[in-house]
């Protein structure tokens, strides 16, 4: 029925040939027709239509794209196919817009370019937010009317008591690796009572609280950028700014609070829980009794390793919902800025987590607490 | 071929749990004519779209688009009628994360692999400008469009594959009263140019004066009436007697009277 569209010469008016079309020139037949219409040789003097049979706007396109460059007449054509063909030739397309590419050597340094300058401006952007949550905390403190405490301690369940489980099973997995991979370095000595040493220390200075961070991080930072940023590209930030909420106050600290408040403890669960996985290794394989263990791990455990700890988990638990909260406001247009900012909000916050850890292990051993 | 019918619905009963929202709904629309669908808030008429275009399965009925049948178990033609069919979706349902150029070939690509950049190009512009925005909008993403540019856009999309079936759902909603009279122009000109069937869901009196050859009104779950305008006029049911001759129903119909 649908006959594929081809083309042959004829001799024409002023010695150039005339280009006969035949066939359907419809965008399911024309097939390789453009680029042989691309590449006539010779000039041509007109375009017969007489031939053809259903045109649509792609042919019709490709009709007139050929007369035009060919400066030729479009003869014979039939009622619908002109009014196509003027409707095609009235849009005057000058030129087609195409994507400005830059050359390789140069694409790659105004990326590097873009990457330094979208960095500086992120963290200077950060520091600004990180005052205007303060600000707004010490407004809300002054005008106790304004916590949101529903919000606050919905977070509460969010952040915190359904992260319960899987922090636990994941510290007590560590509690076992460090148990296990101590008591094999120090039985080469002799001394595989100092793997009492290792879990205690280790677990409530550094780990307990470091890989609860990373857990929430992962948990609860991505989905604040995940909500923040739906919220924004579904105008609900802008309806929330004109009726006189603030979201720094109704979305960012509720947040904040919840998860400053919950890693102190989280932190300290995983710990203990660390230890009790660290523990049992212990007990089974280096036959060292809980009782022993227990009084062993307070001996060689300063308080100030766990004083540490709790210090440390809530500036952690500021800085990772801080992050997803700015990331998730800095969504801006379209869907696929949620995920990006999504991935963004969790690098951010293991990363500053991890500067400011050691930060702080320098800071701690600097006063005397090692 | 002048009457034959473009699709055909019948017996269509669509549920959402206790919510019946269809209850043997039966429809035609003919070959080359625009067809109006009006009806109240929450009577189903993006749900009717969206059941013929195949996004909905209905609980019963039959629907049949373009001679092919969309609800039996042979999928082997439904790719087919996809081809012959464009859809323009309530906000325009642009891709966000590609160009108003890019959009537009996102069909192309998908039927025709073996297009060349340069005509798949030429061809996102021609649609572009068809569609009423100008040339640069191409290379714009939707999120920098306005709502009448992205709804043009979406048109450019739902034109690319030269459909011989045009879905619209509320085109001219959210559009200001000249933005609207000229997508009311833009759809009866491509109509007439491009031999196009439509299936338009509006709530705007002016489009239905203006461009629709009939009119089908959805009530009671049912399509209670379809015709002229002025046959409909002269129905006694309530619901069509408050559309039509109510205050904004008698302003238009004097505009396009007079």
């Amino acid at each position: 029925m649908s006959d594929t569209p081809d083309f042959e010469f004829e001799d024409g008016k002023d010695g150039k040939p005339a280009l006969i079309l035949t066939g359907d020139l419809t965008i399911a037949t024309i097939g390789d027709l453009d680029p042989r219409l691309r590449k006539l040789d010779s000039e041509i003097s007109t375009v017969d239509l007489s031939n053809v049979g259903h045109v649509d706007t792609i042919g019709a396109w490709l009709i007139e794209r050929t007369a035009r460059e060919n400066n030729a007449a479009i003869i014979h054509a039939d009622s619908d196919t002109s009014k196509l063909l003027q409707r095609v030739a009235e849009q005057q397309i000058d030129e087609i817009p195409v994507a400005k590419e830059l050359i390789p050597i140069n694409r790659i340094l105004s990326e590097i370019g873009e990457s330094v300058t979208i960095a500086a401006s992120t963290m200077l952007a950060f520091l600004g937010f990180i005052g205007q949550v303060v600000v707004a905390f010490f407004r809300v403190l002054v005008n106790p009317r304004h916590i949101r405490l529903n919000a606050t301690v919905m977070r509460f369940e969010m952040v915190g008591i359904r992260a319960l489980g899987i922090i636990g099973l994941m510290s007590f997995l560590i509690g076992i690796v460090i148990a296990q991979q101590g008591a094999i370095a120090l039985q080469q000595f002799g001394a595989e009572v100092f793997t009492i040493n290792l879990i205690g220390r280790l677990t409530f200075r550094e780990l307990g609280v470091l890989m609860t961070a990373i857990m929430i991080a992962g948990r609860s930072g991505s989905a604040f950028a995940a909500q923040i940023g739906t919220m924004k590209i579904t105008e609900e930030i802008d309806a929330m700014r004109t009726i006189g909420v603030s979201p720094i106050e109704a979305l960012v600290l509720p947040r904040t609070l919840a998860t400053i408040l919950w890693m102190p403890l989280l932190g300290f669960y995983a710990s203990i829980v660390a230890v009790v996985g660290g523990g049992l290794l212990c007990w089974v394989v280096l036959e060292i009794p809980p009782v022993t263990f227990i009084q062993r791990l307070r001996e060689v455990t300063p308080i100030t390793d766990f004083y540490v700890g709790l210090i440390k988990a809530p500036v952690f638990g500021a800085i990772i919902a801080m992050a997803g909260c700015f990331q998730g406001l800095r969504v801006k247009n379209n869907a696929e800025e949620v995920g990006l900012k999504t991935t963004a909000a969790v690098v951010q916050a293991i990363f500053l987590v991890i500067v400011l850890d050691a930060f702080f292990a320098v800071f701690f051993s600097s006063i005397g607490w090692d | 071929m002048a009457n034959e019918n473009v699709i055909e619905v019948r017996g269509l009963r669509n549920a959402f749990g206790e919510q019946v929202i269809h209850d043997d709904l039966s429809l035609d629309v003919r070959r080359g004519e625009i067809l109006g669908v009006v009806g109240g808030s929450g009577t189903g008429k993006s749900v009717l779209m969206r059941s013929i275009i195949g996004l909905q399965r209905p609980s019963a009925g039959h629907i049949s688009v373009l001679g092919e049948n969309l609800l039996d178990d042979d999928t082997s033609g439904d790719n087919g009628v996809r081809r012959r069919w464009g859809v323009l979706f309530q906000g325009g349902a642009l891709f966000s994360t590609l160009t108003v150029a890019q959009n537009v070939q996102v069909p192309l690509r998908e039927f025709y692999p073996h297009f060349s950049q340069q005509l798949l190009d030429e061809i996102a512009v021609t649609k572009i400008l068809l569609s009423g925005l100008p040339a640069e909008a191409a290379l714009k993403f939707p999120a920098e469009l306005s709502g009448g540019m992205k709804k043009r856009a979406g048109l450019a999309r739902a034109l690319a594959m030269d459909p011989e079936l045009l879905f619209l759902d509320e085109p001219t909603a959210g559009l200001d009263p000249i933005g609207a009279a000229k997508f009311d122009a833009l759809t009866r000109e491509l109509q007439k140019t491009l031999g196009l069937t439509v299936f338009l869901i509006t709530h705007d009196l002016d489009s239905l004066h203006a461009i629709c050859d009939r009119v089908a009104v959805i009530a009671d779950r049912r399509v209670i009436a379809i015709g002229k305008i002025q046959e409909l006029l002269k129905s006694k049911h309530p619901w069509i007697q408050e559309y039509f001759s109510g205050p904004r129903g008698r302003a238009a119909n004097r505009g396009h009277t007079a």
